[in-house]
């Protein structure tokens, strides 16, 4: 590799270098493609009203308060959105990475260990290919009286097929001596599961974790339809309905000096802001474990 | 559904005996492997009960399409049949053409786009020599894709507004007009397309950088050697290196043909662009969901299912049988 650089240098020539300048335009600008709209969301959370109406906020806060984040702090309804979706994520995190260990295992076994592997592949399968639609899932959910219960946002997901996939693609990669020596040991499946599996694929059980997080801090819509009333909202279903739907003007409570510093607009930036923290502090792992994950789901073929 | 179940059992039991029958004097030994596949068998119970009940159940539930039904008579309670009423009802239902198109249109465009830009990105990243700026720029491009919809949707209304908008400001400065992205049939459509490319393609890359980094380096190094340029090595070595796996993609991708990104679309769309943006998961939404018509709903909805199923089977039976792709 270094040699290969070395002798390029050597032949780097006018056009080589007009590329690699080009290049580097071309990538720095989509880089700030995609972040410069968070951040402008940021600076105009950070900004008074007035500046932001008048279009002065680009980047930066212009006339810096944090008025807006004060009225997000009194504003109930957030954060009983954002009690339900932390407890959704606890639950839904630990029943999906429960799950996928104990399917995947089996799963990662070959015929000849287990003879109905074929059955139970082909039966998780199908639901890839054919998905009952809308309407008969929420009817499902209603028969099984779940509306407005916290397990219609937990159950209907807690299978995550392409997770089950990753998983028992890791588990194969384990060496087979492992699982002989612990046999002829006398443990039981149970056992070679919890104490050589387990602990061996904490990275991959990291992979699916983070799968499992994003999807559930991410889903709105299931929130909309199998809850019975906005108070029992989910973060993003309640984002849904302020930001899409944007009905709610700030409440009468804001005198004539706040309504300078606080609007609709910059607190809604404010919430946006607020519900995106968690991604972005946890992004160091999601790009180490999520990208690990891509690669290790759709190249392996 | 029980019966489905119960085929399912029958299936397995069947297995067994099968097993058994081929080599009866080894009965005991077979019991005994039975005995030691006992745990696999607990293990995958309770995955294989939730994936019935949320899965299968609905699968089911598509009857619904051919019946009169009534919600409070509950999913498997006594429904009039009325066999492809509610498919004819559809169809002349004024809009369910329109999102039939729109979707088509909206899907492929997404699909082809969606396989463009993340491989000329991921070419162009290959070509960057310091890795701390091909982090950097990764780093970078990943993070639309950890965003909700919800969320990047409210960024869009606000940063595409054409009032008080970024990008209206952007364009006014240069001295044009700023249009109404979202909110004018001439624009939305082209902003759906523009916007899921914006927030998946770095998500994207990731696939060919990884198949990149498997192309032999002795090949670049023949080829410096017999004098090639970059853009020569770019288009004869990294290209056909990856070809297999763009291929595999794109024939992937194919399942999503009538998947026109419900999440973005219901998140971005108002009654003046139902014309140019409805797609059909918002008009079964609308009509099902707000307007509480079941039947015609699902009716589209197992419409919908049929075909990406059939465009599914496919996309993975051309994977398997050529590139030896395999799920489980």
């Amino acid at each position: 590799m270094q040699i290969m650089q070395k002798r390029s240098k050597i032949h780097t020539s006018i056009g080589s270098k007009i590329f690699n300048v080009c290049n580097i335009i071309i990538l720095t600008l989509l880089a700030l493609i995609c972040i410069l709209p968070i951040v402008n969301v940021l600076a105009m959370s950070l900004s008074s009203n007035t500046a932001v109406t008048s279009g002065k906020v680009l980047f930066w806060p212009v006339e810096f308060t944090i008025e807006s984040y004060k009225y997000v702090a009194k504003r109930q309804a957030f954060w009983q959105a954002m009690g339900t979706t932390l407890l959704r994520c606890v639950m839904g995190v630990t029943l999906n990475v429960f799950l996928c260990v104990i399917t995947a295992y089996p799963l990662s076994k070959s015929n000849l260990r287990f003879r109905s592997r074929t059955v139970y592949t082909w039966s998780f399968f199908l639901t890839m290919l054919i998905n009952g639609g809308l309407i008969p899932s929420f009817m499902t959910v209603k028969s099984l009286g779940l509306l407005g219960s916290i397990w219609a946002l937990i159950l209907p997901g807690a299978v995550p097929v392409f997770s089950v996939v990753l998983m028992l693609n890791f588990f194969r990669a384990v060496p087979p001596e492992l699982e002989e020596a612990a046999i002829v040991d006398g443990a039981g499946q149970w056992q070679i599961l919890m104490k050589i599996y387990i602990p061996i694929s904490k990275a991959s059980m990291a992979t699916i974790c983070l799968f499992a997080l994003v999807y559930h801090w991410n889903s709105w819509f299931d929130g909309i339809i199998y809850m019975n009333k906005p108070s029992q909202y989910p973060l993003q279903s309640y984002l849904n309905t302020i930001i899409i739907e944007s009905q709610s003007v700030t409440s009468g409570a804001l005198d004539w000096q706040q309504m300078a510093l606080v609007s609709e607009r910059t607190v809604k930036c404010a919430q946006i802001f607020l519900s995106t923290l968690p991604i972005i502090l946890a992004y160091p792992f999601l790009q180490r474990y999520f990208v690990k994950g891509m690669v290790m789901g759709s190249v392996k073929g | 559904m029980l019966t489905s179940f119960l085929g399912a059992c029958f299936i397995i039991s069947r297995l067994y005996i099968a097993d058994i029958d081929e080599k009866g004097n080894n009965m005991k030994i077979k019991r005994n492997k039975f005995k030691k596949e006992i745990p696999f068998h607990l293990m995958l119970l309770p995955g294989v009960i939730l994936t019935f009940i949320f899965s299968y159940v609905p699968m089911a539930g598509m009857k619904i399409a051919f019946e009169k039904f009534i919600p409070a008579k509950g999913l498997f309670g006594d429904q009039k049949w009325i066999g492809f009423d509610n498919f004819t009802y559809l169809f002349n239902m004024p809009g369910a053409m329109a999102a039939l198109k729109n979707t088509v249109i909206i899907a492929a465009w997404k699909i082809v786009l969606g396989l463009i830009v993340p491989i000329v990105v991921a070419l162009l990243l290959n070509e960057v020599r310091s890795s701390k700026f091909r982090r950097t720029v990764q780093t970078a491009i990943y993070l639309p894709y950890f965003l909700s919809w919800v969320i990047f949707a409210g960024v869009l209304l606000d940063i595409l507004s054409p009032s008080s908008g970024i990008v209206g400001q952007i364009i006014r400065f240069f001295g044009g007009k700023s249009p109404f992205f979202l909110g004018s049939n001439k624009y939305f459509k082209s902003t759906l397309i523009l916007t899921d490319v914006w927030k998946g393609f770095g998500f994207g890359t990731i696939v060919y950088l990884a198949a990149i980094t498997g192309i032999d380096m002795n090949l670049y190094e023949a080829a410096t050697m017999d004098g090639a340029g970059r853009l020569q090595k770019m288009w004869h070595i990294t290209l056909p290196g990856i070809r297999m796996i763009v291929i595999l993609m794109t024939v992937l991708s194919l399942g999503n043909v009538l998947n026109a990104g419900f999440d973005q679309v219901q998140n971005l769309i108002s009654p003046q662009v139902y014309e140019s943006g409805d797609i059909l998961d918002t008009f079964i939404y609308r009509i099902g969901m707000i307007d509480a018509q079941f039947g015609p709903a699902t009716a589209m909805g197992v419409l919908k299912s049929v075909v990406s199923c059939v465009f599914i089977s496919v996309s993975y039976y051309v994977s398997y049988r050529f590139f030896d792709y395999r799920i489980f």
